[in-house]
Formats: structure tokens, C-alpha cells, sequence
């Protein structure tokens, strides 16, 4: 694994958005969309050729004799030294679950590039698009391979900012401007926490360096000198704080409201950004920290709680919406909650910690499915151009290949065997299961209604009863082959990831470890799934009556569910009527008043006076002489008094 | 009889009083340039005899003096082609009716 690999696999992107981003407007739509995406393409050759060297070379910078995964850096550059402890450095760090990372990104954005040829077309800004979107796989390489967690925090803020770009790529549009804005604020206010974690952090470990804290943590825990803040420990503080960040891109509850809204920006975004990638980099945050958070058991517990409330929450929620990119962004949120628990149930002395590989294997087989989902989700509005299912219905027959591949999907979503989603939904409620049966039954239901909502929303759009497509003048037909073969390329591979040995790459110890199917739990999981699909049958298989019997039972939970459980009103009521009235509304009356006021009496006064005595320029030259002999007299005489 | 400094001294600074004199209370422009220049004069003088009482083997004094003399050429010609010029706007040249440059 050489350098210039490493540079260039950070370096192609941002070169490609740089390229596209200055010249962009002087080429046409076409050679743009191609140059992006022959840009990634080498991107994903090189990262794919990285992680493979890693894996599986056997060399002895990556494994060592006994057959454990080593972490490895590729190099890592002083940036900023400020004095000897503040040190910021820029640097490749190649271990399990980075290596990992770079090939889900560079797959599903190479996949995205692809389709959004097809998608994007005619667009305006088309050359833009390409442009923020190789900004964005810049930036998320970046992340995954940081040797340190402030490099970590400089792109953690450029995704949040290429994020920020695309959500509000239509910015004609006031939904997505908002949107954006929406995005940008609440992450905004969680990464305060992430940095404040990482001050914390650095201040008492005196480095910032991943590979000194995760090697040794009991030094990070020895180094706090056990200082304990409001009833916790800074350790525990420091962690909760670096999992606010992780909360705030992953759209942990109750910071998760501004994934849905940012569905507004395009489809193939959302299925690169807000289901992929970008919002998994809460869990690879914890992940490349767990034996730190392993020190303050704690802190793992509040990721455990955040993240089985917000599952159920999500899931919940998703059973009611009618958009079906929003049903996909509430179940995207739904399952990085599954990885988030998996990662907090993970112990060293329970089951050798599966539920850390647990968590990344979902993480990767979620990436491949939901991508798909999503690209699947863009080809039916491309086709129907409506984002609401109630437009839909009966597309089986005009659609195959999107129905299948969407088929596939919702199959590997629900955790149906052979399906990836089986494999690894299974390691992660055997881990919650290890650590507490409660989490364990906890998330079994959760993954239940993963089955229904999935469901519901494939019958829903592919059976149920067929709208008069002829009379909109608009028969829906498959996409363009280069939105299908990204379908059919991310279908396969969430029909084959599951067989993926990942116990022997990804392990939090990185020793190898070995997958055993437990067949109680994942026979009760299959069991669940098979039967919520069912009832999902025979609720939406044809159009019925019974939904809306069901709905209107029970009303109070049925419109609280659609009205997402009243988040974003209570966000409104907070922030409009508490901290606008009583904190915004008083600083903004000083600020006017006297600030403001002390400088406009300043102005006023000079003013004033300017007018009192302008008539002393009159005019008149001579006037002017006297007084100026006048006072050189006085001076004179002034002078001379003070000298005698 | 010795000729001292103030022999110099005073009839330069009764010319500088009569150029100030002058320069306040003539009404026509030329006048009060020729005001002026009795002010310079009287100031030349000053430099010539201070270098000559003071630092008799040096010549900055007489320099500077030549050099005032050039220049005030120059800005008596300035002065005259603007006064020129003021009469054709004006039709005047009494300093105490132009008084338009004022608040």
C-alpha cells in the first residue's frame, strides 16, 4: 500500500470538483456527467485494489503472525503544530472498518454517479451537481481514513457543508432551501457538542491521535484522573459530547428531524448522503472510538437507550407516511438506530464483542440495500413524478426491473434469508439479546415493523389498485440503462453480501472471528419478518377498506405517527416561542438600544455640533487670517509664559 | 558704529507687519498678493542675516533664500492667473464679495 494510492484516492475527487466545479459551466452536460464519473471510477478501482490489499495480501504491515488485523499508517503529516501537545495532523489511517468504509463509498457513489447520468438529465446545473458530489465523496474518504480525530471533525464539517449544498440543490425551491438550512443548523448544533467532546478529550489525553487513544484507553482513562463533573465523569462527559456529533449526523432522536426534510434535495443525493454514507458517520465515529467508550460502560448505555428509542420511534413512524422517500429516510434512521444499538451492546467479555461487528456488517449490507431502495425510490418518481405512493400503485407490470430489484430491497431490509439484511440484523439482536433481553425482544419488534413498513410501502406502490396512468397522457416505463444497471449491480450484492465472511475482517480486537448463526433468535427475527409481511399482504396487497378501518381506530396514534410524533412543532414551540421571546428577543433589544444607541449618540452629537458652528466658515478669506493670527498670537504667548 | 543682527531684524519684521497689515485689510486681490510677497521678502531677509551673523562659513541660509525667491516667482504667477481668471467669472476682484466657498 503505497502513498500515492492513499493521496490519490483523496486527491481524484477533490481534483474532479475543482475541475468540474471551476470549468464546469464551459462544457456541456454530457462530458461533465462523464468526466465525474470516469473520475470516481478510478477512484473506486483504487479503493477497491486498497481494501483488497489489506484484507486479504497477508502482509505483514496488515497482519500480524497470530492472524490479527493491523492498523496501518499510510502516512501522517503535520499540518498545524502550535506547540508540542497541539499538534494537527493530516494523515491515512488503513484498518478494518476504514478499509471497509472506502469501499462502500466509492461503490455507492460511483453507483450514483452512474445513475444520476440518467436521473439528472437536462437538469439545470447539471455540471454543479457532479461537482458537489465529487466534493462530497472527497470529503467522506476524508473522514473514514483519519489518522486523528480533529482531521475527523475538518471533514466531518465539509460533508455537513457538501450535505448542506445538495439538500438545496433546486434553490428555487423554498422547501429545499429551508431544508438545507434545516440540515445545516441542527447538525451544526450537535457538532458544538462534537467539538466541545473532542476539547475535552484532547485537553486531558493531551493527543488527538485515534491510534495512541484506542491502543491504550485505560491511559485515557488514568490521564482524566477520575475528575467528575455534574454526577458523571469527564470521560463519560467527553464521550456523550463526541456522541452528540454521532447523534446529529446520524440522526439519532431528537436530533434527528432534518433527515426527512432532507429528502427535498435529489433522489440519488439521498441515497448517496442521507441513507449511504454521510449519515452512518455517527456509527463509524463510535465505532473507530469503541475502546474508549469501553472504558466508561456509561456512555455506551446512553448509545444503547438513543438508539432503541429512536428505532422504534423511526419505525413507527415510517408506517405512516405517505412519501415514499420519507417512509425510506425514517427507516434509514430506523436502522443506523440498529447499528448504533448494536455498537452499544457490544462488550469484549460478552460473545467476543460481536455486536461491534454486528454493527459494521450492517452497516455495510444497510449501505448496499438502502442505496438500492432509494436509486429504486428515483426511478418510480422519474417515471410517475409524484413523490407520494398514493400516485403509484400497479407498477409491477410497466416497471419489472425497478419491481424486482426494489423486491430485492424490501426482502433484504426485512431480514428475509438469503438476503444481506438476514445476516447481519441477526448478529446485531444476538448481541442485544447477549447483553440484555430486554433490547433483545426491543429490537426483534423493531425489525418486525421494519418488515411491515417496507411492505406496506412495496404493495402499495407496485400492487394495490392501478391509477389511469393513460389519462395523465403518461405511461410509467423502466429508466434508462444507466439508471437500471445500478439497480440491478446494488441488487445483486444485497442478494450475495451476506455470505461475506465479515467476522474475519471486521472485528473491534481485529482478531478473527467467526460468525455462528444463532438459529433460535434468528429463526424468531424470520418469523416476525415473515409474518408482518403478511399481515402487510393482506392489508395492501388489493385496495381495501381495512387500513383506513385500522387508521381511524386508532386515530390518536395513527395522526400522531404521521405528524411524526409532533418533533418539529415541538422544535418550533422551543425555539420560536422560548428562545426567541425570552433569550433572542432581550439581546436583540440591547443590541439596538445600547449598543446600537452609544454609537448613534456618538454620531448625533458630532452632528450637532458640525451644524452649531459651521458658520464659521463664512467664506470670507480674510476672516480666516485673522483668526489664524489670532491664534498663532495665543500660541506665541502661551509659549513664551510657560518657557519665562 | 558696529552694525548688529537687530539692525536687519527690525525693519524685516515691520515689513513682515505691514505685509500682514495688508494682506487683512486690502480689498483688491493684487494687494494683498503684493502683501504677500512683502511677507516673503521680509522672511528672506531673516534667513540671509541669521546665516550671516550666526554661521558666517556656511551657505544654507543664502540657498534657501535663493530658492524662496524662485519659488515665489512661480506662485505669483499662479496667483495672478487665477486672479485672471476669478475677474472673467466674476467681473471682480474685491476678495470680500467672493465668498461663495462656504458652507
Amino acid at each position: 500500500m503505497d502513498q500515492i494510492t492513499s493521496i490519490l484516492i483523496l486527491a481524484l475527487p477533490l481534483c474532479m470538483f475543482l475541475l468540474l466545479g471551476i470549468f464546469g459551466n464551459k462544457m456541456s452536460h454530457k462530458m461533465a456527467g462523464i468526466l465525474g464519473t470516469l473520475g470516481m471510477g478510478v477512484t473506486l478501482i483504487l479503493a477497491y485494489s486498497t481494501a483488497f490489499t489489506y484484507f486479504f495480501s497477508g502482509n505483514e504491515l496488515f497482519v500480524d503472525a497470530a492472524g490479527n488485523r493491523l492498523q496501518h499508517l499510510v502516512f501522517d503529516q503535520t499540518w498545524l503544530a502550535f506547540t508540542q501537545h497541539l499538534v494537527i495532523k493530516l494523515g491515512f489511517l488503513l484498518d478494518p472498518i476504514s478499509a471497509m468504509m472506502l469501499v462502500v463509498i466509492t461503490t455507492i457513489s460511483f453507483m450514483v454517479h452512474l445513475y444520476s447520468l440518467g436521473y439528472m438529465h437536462g437538469e439545470t446545473g447539471f455540471q454543479r451537481y457532479y461537482a458537489f458530489l465529487s466534493l462530497f465523496s472527497f470529503s467522506m474518504l476524508g473522514l473514514v481514513v483519519a489518522t486523528n480525530i480533529f482531521q475527523m471533525y475538518i471533514f466531518w464539517e465539509l460533508v455537513g457543508a457538501s450535505s448542506y449544498l445538495l439538500i438545496g440543490f433546486y434553490y428555487t425551491k423554498p422547501s429545499a432551501v429551508s431544508a438545507s438550512k434545516k440540515a445545516f443548523i441542527v447538525t451544526r448544533f450537535a457538532d458544538l457538542g462534537f467539538l466541545i467532546g473532542i476539547l475535552i478529550l484532547s485537553f486531558y489525553t493531551e493527543t488527538f491521535d485515534f491510534m495512541t487513544m484506542t491502543n491504550a484507553p485505560e491511559n485515557v482513562l488514568a490521564s482524566t484522573g477520575g475528575a467528575v463533573f455534574m454526577g458523571g465523569s469527564v470521560l463519560t462527559w467527553a464521550l456523550v459530547l463526541i456522541f452528540m456529533g454521532g447523534m446529529g449526523k446520524s440522526a439519532m432522536m431528537p436530533l434527528h428531524i432534518w433527515l426527512p426534510d432532507a429528502m427535498e434535495g435529489p433522489t440519488p443525493v439521498s441515497a448517496l448522503i442521507h441513507a449511504a454514507t454521510m449519515v452512518v458517520a455517527g456509527v463509524f465515529l463510535v465505532a473507530r472510538m469503541f475502546p474508549v467508550y469501553l472504558m466508561e460502560v456509561t456512555a455506551l448505555e446512553i448509545v444503547t437507550v438513543v438508539g432503541a428509542l429512536t428505532a422504534l420511534y423511526a419505525a413507527i413512524v415510517a408506517c405512516t407516511q405517505v412519501d415514499i422517500k420519507r417512509v425510506l429516510a425514517f427507516s434509514t434512521i430506523s436502522q443506523i438506530a440498529f447499528m448504533m444499538v448494536a455498537l452499544g451492546v457490544a462488550r469484549p467479555d460478552i460473545h467476543e464483542g460481536v455486536g461491534y461487528m454486528a454493527s459494521m456488517f450492517h452497516l455495510f449490507t444497510h449501505a448496499m440495500f438502502k442505496a438500492l431502495l432509494f436509486l429504486g425510490a428515483g426511478a418510480l418518481i422519474h417515471a410517475v413524478h409524484s413523490n407520494d405512493y398514493t400516485a403509484m400503485g400497479g407498477l409491477r407490470k410497466y416497471m419489472p426491473v425497478t419491481h424486482i430489484t426494489f423486491l430485492i430491497g424490501c426482502l433484504a431490509i426485512a431480514g428475509i434469508w438469503p438476503f444481506a439484511g438476514f445476516f447481519s440484523k441477526d448478529e446485531i439482536l444476538v448481541a442485544a439479546f447477549e447483553n440484555n433481553a430486554l433490547w433483545g425482544v426491543w429490537m426483534t419488534a423493531v425489525a418486525g415493523l421494519t418488515s411491515f413498513y417496507m411492505f406496506r410501502l412495496y404493495y402499495r406502490i407496485f400492487w394495490w389498485n392501478e391509477p389511469d396512468y393513460e389519462h395523465h397522457g403518461h405511461v410509467p416505463h423502466d429508466a434508462p440503462w444507466t439508471m437500471t444497471l445500478p439497480l440491478i449491480i446494488l441488487a445483486a450484492v444485497s442478494v450475495v453480501a451476506g455470505f461475506i465472511p465479515f467476522g474475519e475482517l471486521v472485528t473491534w480486537s481485529r482478531e478473527a472471528y467467526e460468525i455462528h448463526i444463532n438459529w433460535t433468535v434468528a429463526g424468531t427475527s424470520i418469523a416476525v419478518a415473515v409474518a408482518a409481511i403478511a399481515l402487510a399482504t393482506v392489508m395492501y396487497r388489493k385496495e381495501n377498506e381495512l387500513p383506513d378501518k385500522l387508521a381511524s381506530r386508532f386515530k390518536g396514534l395513527w395522526t400522531a405517527a404521521h405528524h411524526r410524533f409532533y418533533f418539529d412543532e415541538l422544535y418550533m414551540f422551543i425555539t420560536h416561542k422560548i428562545i426567541f421571546n425570552l433569550i433572542s428577543r432581550p439581546i436583540a433589544w440591547f443590541d439596538r438600544h445600547i449598543i446600537d444607541g452609544t454609537m448613534d449618540m456618538f454620531a448625533t452629537v458630532t452632528n450637532k455640533v458640525s451644524y452649531a458652528i459651521r458658520g464659521l466658515q463664512s467664506g470670507n478669506v480674510q476672516t480666516y487670517v485673522w483668526v489664524y493670527l489670532l491664534g498663532t498670537l495665543l500660541i506665541a504667548a502661551v509659549a513664551v509664559i510657560c518657557l519665562v | 558704529m558696529d552694525i548688529t543682527l537687530m539692525y536687519y531684524l527690525i525693519p524685516s519684521l515691520i515689513m513682515f507687519c505691514c505685509g500682514v497689515y495688508g494682506f487683512i485689510t486690502r480689498k483688491n486681490m493684487i494687494a494683498i498678493l503684493i502683501s504677500l510677497e512683502l511677507m516673503l521678502n521680509a522672511v528672506d531677509i531673516n534667513f540671509v542675516v541669521f546665516n550671516r551673523f550666526l554661521f558666517p562659513g556656511q551657505l544654507e541660509g543664502m540657498f534657501f533664500t535663493l530658492f524662496a525667491i524662485a519659488i515665489a516667482a512661480a506662485e505669483t504667477a499662479l496667483a495672478i492667473a487665477i486672479i485672471i481668471n476669478i475677474f472673467r467669472v466674476a467681473k471682480n476682484i474685491d476678495v470680500r464679495d467672493l465668498t461663495k466657498m462656504k458652507f
